[in-house]
C-alpha cells in the first residue's frame, strides 16, 4: 500500500512540474527549474523532467541556465542519450557574445561526463582556449583536465596540452595559476612524461605570476615550484628570495605551500652561507602564527610542524612556549602539540617542560594522560640532566593511583632503567607495590622485565614471578615471552631456589603452548641450560645494548618524501600518497634535492633480481632461469619489498654473513624467526645490530623483549642461525619445514581494476600439490561474496583442483587467505610467456580477469631424481644443440648448501664431482609434464659465480 | 583535488551535495541498490545522484553519528579522505580521493562559509534550504573541477545575485571579467562617495597562561587590523604603525616622530599576514604596507606579538581544600593600566568540582553567582579603573565520592575589554592617494580606534 502510494505521489508532482516547465512564463519555468533542483538534493528521481528540462535551456536568463546545466550534470550519465540533444546549444553557447556565458558553457560541458559528448566538446574548446576574454580561457584552462579524466587520449591526439603549455605565458595570472593546476594534474597520472617542463624561463613566469594572482591560484603555483629542483644553489636562493614574501600570507594554506618550497630547496644550499641562516629564521614566525589559526588548520600545520622539526631542528628550538596546550583546545590539536613539545624538549627548556606535562598528567581525557605521561618518560630518556626529576614526578603519579596512570609510568620506568642501568633501582620497590593493579599486557610485560632483569635486589622475585604464571595461559604472548625470559634469568641468578619455577616455565613454553615464537624461545633456553648453563648466562644475561633518546622518528627516507609534501594530506596521515592514493595518480615518489650527506639514500632498492624467467619459444625452459631463479632470488635479501638499502657498515657486515647463511631454514617460517633471534640477541655480535640498526622504538630493544617482527629487517635471521645449526636440527622437528622456494606475494588485481576486489598472490608446492595462495581483500565499502575462479588454457594444464573454497562474505576492509590446491590436468596451450597464467575471478559484483606468472619451480616433480646411469647414460646421449649455458652470480653458497637448497625445491643431486677445486654437481628435475631437465653446476670454491649448463633431450630450439 | 562537498544538518541528513569528481563513492554497486529497494524511501535513489550517497553515507555513520567525539578533523574511510568544519550544528564536508593540498581544503571551507555568510547571513539549516539554488550557483563558480577559483565576495556579488542580472551591456559584462579574473579582484573600478571616510580599528586579544604562583607561563597578543573603506576610485594606501624595525630605522633616518618614540614607544612584532591586497614583495624589502583596499569592511592585517605586553589584569587564586567535603577559595583582581581608563564586561570565571553540592559566596564589588550547569562561579563586574583591586571569596561544600579520579582543577578563566591595544601597538598613519580624482589625502575623514580583549586569559590554581 505504501509503495502505490509513494509512486502515486511521485507521478502527480513529476506531471505537475512537466506542465509547469513548458509553461510560457520564466519566472513560473523558473520556479518550476528550481523545485526539479530541490527534489534532486533531496534524493528524489527526477530523471523522468529530462527532456523539458533541456528545453528551457535556451534562454538568454543566466539564472535559469544556470539551473538546467546544474540538472544536466547530475543526470547526463543516467541518460546518454538524450544528453546529446543539449549538445547544440553548448556549442551555440560557447559563440555566445556574453564571455560569462561562453565560460559557463564550456565549464559545464566537461562535467557532463558522457563519451558521445565529448567529441563535440573538442572544437568549442579549442576556440574558449584562445578566447580573448581571461575569465573563459582559465575556465577553459580546467576544462582541458577534465576531458583528459575522460579521455585521456583524446586531450593528447588533439593537441590539448600544448595549448596549456602556452597558457602558461599567458598575460593573465589566473589563466596561469589555472594552467599550472590542470597541468599538474595531468603529469600527474603520466608519472614519466615531461609534461610540466620546468626549466628558468617558465619558474620566472611562474614566479612572476606569483605576485599577482588570488590566494589559490598561489597555491597552485607553489605546490607546482615545489617540484621543479633548481639547477645550482644561486638559482635556489634566487627562488627562495623570492617565495619568503609569501610567508606573510593571511592564508595557511599559502603559508605553507610557500614554507615547502623553501625546505625543499634550502638542501641545496650551502649550510655556511649567511643566507641559509636568514632563511632559518625566517620561517619560525609563520609557522608560529600557524597555531592562531582555525583548530582544523591548527591541526594540520602541527602535523606538518611534525615533520619539520624532525628534519631541521633548529627552526623552532626556540618556541617552545607556543606549544603548551591550552585548557580548551580540542583533543587532536592537544595530542600533537604533545608530540611536538617532546621533540623540542632539551636541556635549556626541560624545566618548563616537565611542570606542564605534570599539568597534563591530571586532566580527563585517557588518551592524552597516557600521552603526557610516556612523555614524561621520554624527557628522561632524552635530557640526562632532567632523568632523576622525572623519574620522582612519575613517583609522585604513580602514588595517585589511577589505573592507567601507573601502568602507563611503569612502562616508561622500564625504559629509563634501560638507559640509565644501575641509578634508580630503589624506586624498584614502590613499583612492585602496585603490582595486582596492572591489567594490561604492556604494563604487566614491563614489571616483569623489572622484576627478571632485578631479582638479585628483589627478595621476593621468585613469588612475584610465579604470581605471573597462574594464569600463564591466559596472558597475551607479549607477557608470556617476557614471564619465559623473566624466570630464565632469575633461574640464573639464583639457581638454587628456582629450580622448580624454571621447569614448569620451560614446560609451560614448550609443551602447552601452540605458539610457535614462546616453543621455540623454550627449547633454545632449555638447550641451552641443559648443554653449558656458563655459555646460558653469557647469552641471557649479556649486557644489553643502549637504547637511542630520539623515539618514534620516522624513517629518514620516509621524512624526506613527506617534507616534499607539506602542506598535503600526506603530511597529515605521515603516509606516502601510494599508501591512501589509488591508481597511478600519488605512485611517483618525491624527493629532496641531492647535497652533501643526503640523497643517496633515497634511491629506491634495486629489485632482486629479474623475478620473472625469461620467455621461452618452447615447452622447455631454457637457460639457467630454473636454477638461477632459486639460487638467487632466494638468496639476495628481499630488498624488492620496501627494506631500507643498506646505511650503515655494521648492516653490510651482516649481509655477507648471510650469504652464507642458512637462511633457507630459516625463512619459510617468517614468523617464528623473531622469538629465536630475541634469545640470542645478547649475543654481542647482534646485540650490535640491534644497536646499530634499529633507531625505532627502546621498548623492543630490549634483549628478548618482543620486537615487532615487522621492525626487523630479514637480515637479522643470519647471524642468529649462523653459528648454531644443531640448535636449528633440533628446532626442525617443531616448526621448521624445510620448503621449496616461494616467491612473496605480488599484486595480481589492483583494487582499481577490481571495483575493490584487491588480489595479491604466489605460488608455491606443498607436500607435492601445486598451490595458488592469495589475499583478497575488499578496499570497496559493500560485502563481497559467491567468489569463484578459473583459468585459461596455459601452457603446462594448470587449473585449479576444486572451487576457491571462501566460506564467509568478505566485508569492507576486511582481507581473507586462500589456498587453492592446483593439479596439471587442464587444456593445454602454448603461453607466451611460457609461465604465463590468465585467470578470472567472479565475485557477486563483476567478473574480472588478470594474469599473472607461476614460477617454474612449482612445476619439479617430487620424483624427479634420476637414477645415476640412466643420468649418465642421457647426459651423453642429449645432442650439444640442446644444451644452454649460465652463469649465477653473487651466490655466496658452498656447493653441499646449494644443492641441499636446490633439493628442496625437487632439483635433485645426482652425482658430485671435485675438479682442480672445482665442484661439479649433476642434477637432475622433472617437470610436471613428464619432461627431465639435466643440469651440470660448477662452483669454484670461494667464488661467487656459479656455471649452469642445461639440456634435455627436446631440443632447445 | 576536492571530489565533492557536501552539507548536512546536525541529523545527519544531506542538504547540499555536489559532486565534481567521479571517484569519491563510486563503489555504490548494483547489489547495493538492489538490497536498498527494499526501503521504500530510497527507492528513487536509483540513479547517479543518489550514488554517490555512499560517501555521503560513510561520513555521516563515521563521523556525524559517531559516539565517540572527534578526534581527528581529517578522517580516512575507504580510502576516502573526509575533510569536515562545523558551523553551529552544521557541517560542512569536503571529500577526496586524492593527495589535496589539506590546508587549502579547510581554508576553502572556511571562505565557504564566509561567502555564504555575506550572501544570507547565519548558517542554519533553514538558511540553507531556502538559499539552495544560491549555494548551487556560488559552487559553481568558486570550486571548478574540485579547484577554487576567485572567492571574493566584492567580486561574487557583480554577478551571482539572487535578482538576476538585467541588461547587462558589453562594457559590464568585460567589467565583471576583469574583475573576476584581475589583479585587483577584491574592488571594482568607478566606485564614487561624497565623502571619503575610513575606520580603522585595532582589534587585539590578549593571550595568558599564569602558574598559581604569579609566572607568566605564556603570553601573547594576537591583533588584527581592521578596515572600513569609503573612498572614490582606485585609491593608493599607505598605513604605517609603530614597527621597531621601521622606527628604528627611520629613527637613523633624522624622522622626528621615529626619533621620539624610538626605544620603548615602538613594539616588536613577532609576524604578520595581510589580506591579499597588500604587496607582499614590497612588505619584505621595505617593511612598508601599501595597498588598493577593497570597499567596505574587510581585515587588512593580523599580527602577533609576545613582548613587552601589558597585561590588563593579575587574578591571584587561593584555593584551600578543608577535609574532603569542603573547599574554600579566594581570589583577587588587579587590574593593571592608567587609572583615567575603564575596562568593561569583566567576567571571571572560578571552575567547582563536579560534586559540589552547595556554594556560598561573598564579593565587593559585581555580581557572582554559583551556575550548577557550567560547574563554575561566575562574577561579573560591569566596570572597573585602572590600578584597583576586588576580591570574591567562596566557600564549596562537597559530596563525598569515593571516585578515585581526582579533580582535574580547570584553570580560573577571565573575559574583558580595555580601550587600548595591550600589545602597544600605535597607527602612526594611514595615507591615502587617489591621483585621478580630485581629493587629497586631507580631504579624507580618518577614524582610529583601539579595543583590547581577552583572549584564552588563565591562571592555573
Amino acid at each position: 500500500v505504501l509503495f502505490v502510494k509513494f509512486f502515486t505521489m511521485n507521478s502527480i508532482f513529476i506531471f505537475e512540474l512537466k506542465a509547469e516547465l513548458n509553461s510560457d512564463k520564466k519566472e513560473k519555468k523558473k520556479e518550476a527549474v528550481k523545485k526539479v533542483i530541490a527534489s534532486m538534493t533531496v534524493g528524489k528521481d527526477v530523471s523522468a523532467l529530462f527532456p523539458d528540462v533541456v528545453n528551457c535551456m535556451q534562454t538568454d536568463n543566466l539564472e535559469l541556465k544556470k539551473l538546467v546545466y546544474l540538472y544536466l550534470m547530475n543526470y547526463a550519465k543516467s541518460q546518454p542519450d538524450m544528453a546529446i540533444m543539449a549538445v547544440n546549444t553548448f556549442v551555440k553557447d560557447c559563440e555566445d557574445p556574453n564571455p560569462l556565458i561562453r565560460a559557463l558553457a564550456v565549464r559545464t560541458m566537461g562535467c557532463i561526463r558522457v563519451d558521445k559528448i565529448t567529441e563535440y566538446l573538442c572544437e568549442p574548446l579549442r576556440k574558449c582556449l584562445k578566447d580573448e576574454d581571461p575569465y573563459v580561457r582559465k575556465t577553459a584552462a580546467v576544462c582541458v583536465a577534465k576531458l583528459h579524466d575522460i579521455n585521456a587520449q583524446l586531450v593528447e591526439d588533439q593537441g590539448f596540452l600544448d595549448t596549456l603549455k602556452d597558457l602558461i605565458s599567458d598575460s593573465n595570472p589566473m589563466v596561469v595559476a589555472n594552467a599550472v593546476a590542470a597541468l599538474s594534474e595531468i603529469a600527474e597520472s603520466h608519472p614519466n612524461s615531461n609534461l610540466l617542463d620546468l626549466n628558468p624561463q617558465t619558474i620566472n613566469k611562474l614566479l612572476t605570476a606569483l605576485n599577482e594572482c588570488t590566494e589559490w591560484g598561489q597555491i597552485f603555483i607553489l605546490d607546482c615550484l615545489a617540484n621543479y629542483t633548481p639547477r645550482d644553489d644561486r638559482e635556489s636562493q634566487s627562488i627562495c628570495e623570492r617565495v619568503t614574501p609569501r610567508l606573510s600570507h593571511a592564508n595557511s594554506a599559502v603559508v605553507l605551500s610557500a614554507v615547502k618550497v623553501l625546505m625543499k630547496f634550502m638542501e641545496m644550499l650551502p649550510k655556511d652561507l649567511d643566507y641559509y641562516g636568514t632563511l632559518l629564521k625566517k620561517l619560525a614566525p609563520p609557522l608560529v602564527t600557524l597555531l592562531s589559526a582555525e583548530p582544523e588548520l591548527q591541526y594540520v600545520a602541527l602535523r606538518n610542524i611534525n615533520l619539520i622539526v624532525q628534519r631541521r631542528p633548529e627552526i623552532l628550538k626556540h618556541e617552545m612556549k607556543v606549544f603548551f596546550v591550552k585548557y580548551n583546545d580540542p583533543i587532536y590539536v592537544k595530542l600533537e602539540k604533545l608530540d611536538i613539545m617532546i621533540r623540542l624538549a632539551s636541556q635549556a627548556n626541560i624545566a618548563q617542560v616537565l611542570a606542564e606535562l605534570k599539568e597534563y598528567a591530571t586532566e580527563v581525557d585517557v588518551d592524552f594522560v597516557r600521552k603526557a605521561v610516556r612523555a614524561i618518560g621520554r624527557c628522561a630518556i632524552k635530557v640526562e640532566q632532567s632523568a632523576e626529576r622525572c623519574v620522582s614526578t612519575l613517583l609522585d603519579l604513580i602514588q595517585t593511583k589511577v589505573n592507567y596512570v601507573v601502568q602507563e609510568a611503569i612502562v616508561v620506568i622500564k625504559d629509563i632503567f634501560r638507559k640509565y642501568p644501575n641509578k634508580y633501582e630503589s624506586v624498584i620497590a614502590t613499583l612492585c607495590e602496585n603490582l595486582d593493579s596492572l591489567d594490561e599486557p604492556e604494563a604487566r610485560a614491563a614489571m616483569i622485565w623489572i622484576v627478571g632483569e632485578y631479582a638479585e635486589r628483589i627478595d621476593n622475585a621468585d613469588e612475584l614471578l610465579e604470581s605471573f604464571l597462574e594464569g600463564f595461559h591466559d596472558e597475551s604472548t607479549q607477557v608470556q615471552l617476557q614471564l619465559l625470559t623473566g624466570i630464565v634469568k632469575l633461574f640464573l641468578k639464583k639457581p638454587t631456589e628456582t629450580q622448580e619455577l624454571v621447569q614448569q616455565v620451560l614446560s609451560l613454553a614448550t609443551q602447552d603452548s601452540d605458539n610457535p615464537d614462546l616453543r621455540d624461545r623454550g627449547y633454545i633456553y632449555w638447550r641451552l641450560l641443559s648443554t653449558d648453563p656458563v655459555a646460558a648466562k653469557e647469552v641471557v644475561l649479556a649486557e644489553k645494548p643502549l637504547i637511542s633518546e630520539e623515539t618514534d622518528l620516522i624513517e629518514p627516507t620516509l621524512l624526506e618524501e613527506l617534507i616534499c609534501h607539506i602542506g598535503t594530506l600526506a603530511s597529515v596521515y605521515h603516509k606516502p600518497p601510494s599508501a591512501f592514493v589509488e591508481g597511478s595518480r600519488g605512485v611517483q615518489h618525491k624527493r629532496l634535492p641531492g647535497s652533501a650527506g643526503s640523497g643517496e639514500s633515497v634511491e629506491s632498492p634495486e629489485p632482486a633480481s629479474a623475478a620473472v624467467p625469461e620467455a621461452s619459444p618452447s615447452i622447455i625452459p631454457s637457460q639457467g632461469d630454473l636454477l638461477g631463479d632459486l639460487l638467487n632470488l632466494d638468496l639476495t635479501p628481499p630488498t624488492s619489498t620496501a627494506a631500507p638499502p643498506p646505511t650503515s657498515g655494521l648492516q653490510m657486515g651482516a649481509m655477507d654473513l648471510l650469504g652464507g647463511g642458512l637462511d633457507s631454514l630459516v625463512r619459510p617460517s617468517s614468523h617464528s624467526c623473531p622469538g629465536i633471534l630475541h634469545c640470542f640477541s645478547p649475543i654481542p655480535l647482534s646485540s650490535y645490530f640491534l644497536g646499530g640498526d634499529l633507531g625505532g622504538n627502546p621498548v623492543s630493544m630490549g634483549a628478548g623483549f618482543g620486537a615487532p617482527a615487522s621492525a626487523m629487517p630479514p637480515s637479522f635471521s643470519a647471524p642468529a642461525s649462523g653459528g648454531l645449526d644443531d640448535l636449528f636440527d633440533l628446532g626442525g622437528g617443531v616448526g621448521m619445514p624445510t620448503g621449496a622456494y616461494t616467491p612473496p606475494k605480488t599484486m595480481w588485481l589492483p583494487a582499481m581494476k577490481g571495483k575493490g576486489l584487491e588480489i595479491s598472490g604466489t605460488f608455491a608446492r606443498r607436500s607435492g600439490v601445486i598451490q595458488m595462495e592469495m589475499t583478497l581483500t575488499n578496499k570497496a565499502m559493500s560485502v563481497m561474496t559467491d567468489f569463484a575462479i578459473q583459468f585459461n588454457r596455459n601452457s603446462f594444464g594448470l587449473a585449479p583442483a576444486g572451487p576457491l573454497q571462501v566460506l564467509t562474505p568478505l566485508s569492507p576492509n576486511q582481507s581473507i587467505e586462500v589456498s587453492l590446491p592446483l593439479n596439471t590436468l587442464g587444456p593445454i596451450m602454448k603461453m607466451d610467456p611460457l609461465n604465463n597464467l590468465q585467470v578470472a575471478v567472479k565475485n557477486n559484483i563483476d567478473v574480472f580477469y588478470f594474469s599473472c606468472q607461476y614460477p617454474m619451480s612449482v612445476l619439479f616433480s617430487e620424483d624427479g631424481k634420476m637414477e645415476s646411469k640412466v643420468f649418465l647414460v642421457t647426459w651423453k646421449d642429449i645432442p650439444n644443440d640442446n644444451e644452454t649455458q649460465c652463469q649465477i652470480k653473487d651466490c655466496h653458497l658452498n656447493s653441499d648448501a646449494a644443492s641441499n637448497k636446490l633439493q628442496g625445491s625437487n632439483v635433485f643431486t645426482i652425482a658430485k664431482r671435485t675438479v682442480e677445486g672445482q665442484d661439479m654437481l649433476y642434477q637432475s628435475l622433472k617437470l610436471t609434464n613428464g619432461i627431465w631437465v639435466l643440469a651440470e653446476l660448477k662452483v669454484q670454491t670461494g667464488s661467487p659465480v656459479f656455471t649452469v649448463s642445461i639440456s634435455t633431450k627436446v631440443p632447445v630450439s | 583535488m576536492i571530489g565533492g562537498l557536501f552539507i548536512y544538518n546536525h541529523k545527519g541528513e544531506v542538504l547540499i551535495s555536489r559532486v565534481y569528481r567521479d571517484d569519491i563513492g563510486y563503489v555504490a554497486q548494483r547489489s547495493f541498490m538492489v538490497t536498498s529497494c527494499i526501503k521504500p524511501a530510497t527507492l528513487f535513489n536509483v540513479n547517479l545522484f543518489v550514488c554517490r550517497r555512499n560517501a555521503v553515507d560513510a561520513f555521516r555513520v563515521n563521523v556525524i553519528h559517531a559516539r565517540q567525539q572527534v578526534r581527528s578533523p581529517v578522517t580516512n574511510i575507504a580510502r576516502t579522505s573526509f575533510f569536515h568544519v562545523k558551523r553551529s550544528n552544521i557541517w560542512l564536508a569536503a571529500v577526496t580521493k586524492q593527495n589535496v593540498n589539506a590546508a587549502m581544503v579547510f581554508e576553502f571551507l572556511y571562505k565557504m562559509c564566509d561567502v555564504m555568510t555575506a550572501y544570507f547571513g547565519k548558517i542554519s539549516e533553514e538558511n540553507i534550504k531556502n538559499n539552495f539554488v544560491l549555494i548551487y550557483e556560488l559552487l559553481d563558480e568558486i570550486l571548478d573541477f574540485g579547484y577554487p577559483q576567485n572567492s571574493e565576495t566584492g567580486a561574487l556579488k557583480t554577478f551571482i545575485t539572487q535578482q538576476g542580472i538585467k541588461g547587462q551591456t558589453k562594457e559590464e559584462q568585460s567589467q565583471i571579467t576583469s574583475q573576476v579574473t584581475g589583479q585587483i579582484g577584491w574592488r571594482r573600478e568607478g566606485i564614487k562617495y561624497r565623502r571619503n571616510e575610513l575606520f580603522l580599528d585595532v582589534l587585539e586579544s590578549v593571550n595568558l597562561l599564569m602558574s598559581p604562583q604569579g609566572q607568566v607561563l605564556s603570553a601573547h597578543v594576537s591583533g588584527r587590523v581592521v578596515m572600513k573603506s569609503y573612498l572614490s576610485g582606485m585609491p593608493e594606501c599607505k598605513f604605517g604603525m609603530n614597527d621597531k624595525i621601521v622606527i628604528d630605522k627611520q629613527g637613523k633616518g633624522g624622522d622626528l616622530y621615529a626619533f621620539c618614540c624610538s626605544g620603548k614607544q615602538s613594539i616588536a612584532i613577532d609576524d604578520c599576514t595581510f589580506h591579499q591586497c597588500v604587496r607582499l614583495s614590497k612588505f619584505d624589502s621595505e617593511r612598508s604596507i601599501s595597498f588598493i583596499p577593497p570597499d567596505g569592511e574587510y581585515e587588512l592585517m593580523r599580527y602577533r606579538t609576545t613582548k613587552d605586553i601589558i597585561l590588563p589584569f593579575r587574578v591571584i587564586p587561593l584555593v584551600r581544600e578543608v577535609g574532603r567535603t569542603k573547599l574554600e577559595v579566594k581570589v583577587v583582581i588587579k587590574s593593571n593600566f592608567k587609572p583615567s581608563l575603564l575596562a568593561q564586561k569583566i567576567e571571571v570565571r572560578i571552575p567547582t568540582p563536579l560534586n559540589t553540592s552547595g556554594v556560598q559566596v561573598i564579593c565587593m564589588k559585581g555580581k557572582a553567582k554559583y551556575k550548577a550547569s557550567e560547574n563554575a562561579i561566575v562574577w561579573k563586574i560591569k566596570r572597573m579603573a585602572g590600578m584597583k583591586e576586588s576580591q570574591i571569596s567562596a566557600e564549596i561544600e562537597l559530596l563525598p565520592t569515593n571516585d578515585k579520579k581526582k579533580w582535574a582543577r580547570p584553570p580560573i578563566s577571565m573575559n574583558f575589554e580595555v580601550p587600548f591595544a595591550p600589545s602597544g601597538l600605535k597607527v602612526r598613519y594611514l595615507k591615502v592617494f587617489e591621483s585621478k580624482l580630485n581629493y587629497s589625502d586631507h580631504d579624507v575623514i580618518k577614524w582610529v580606534r583601539y579595543i583590547g580583549r581577552s583572549g584564552i586569559y588563565e591562571t592555573r590554581c
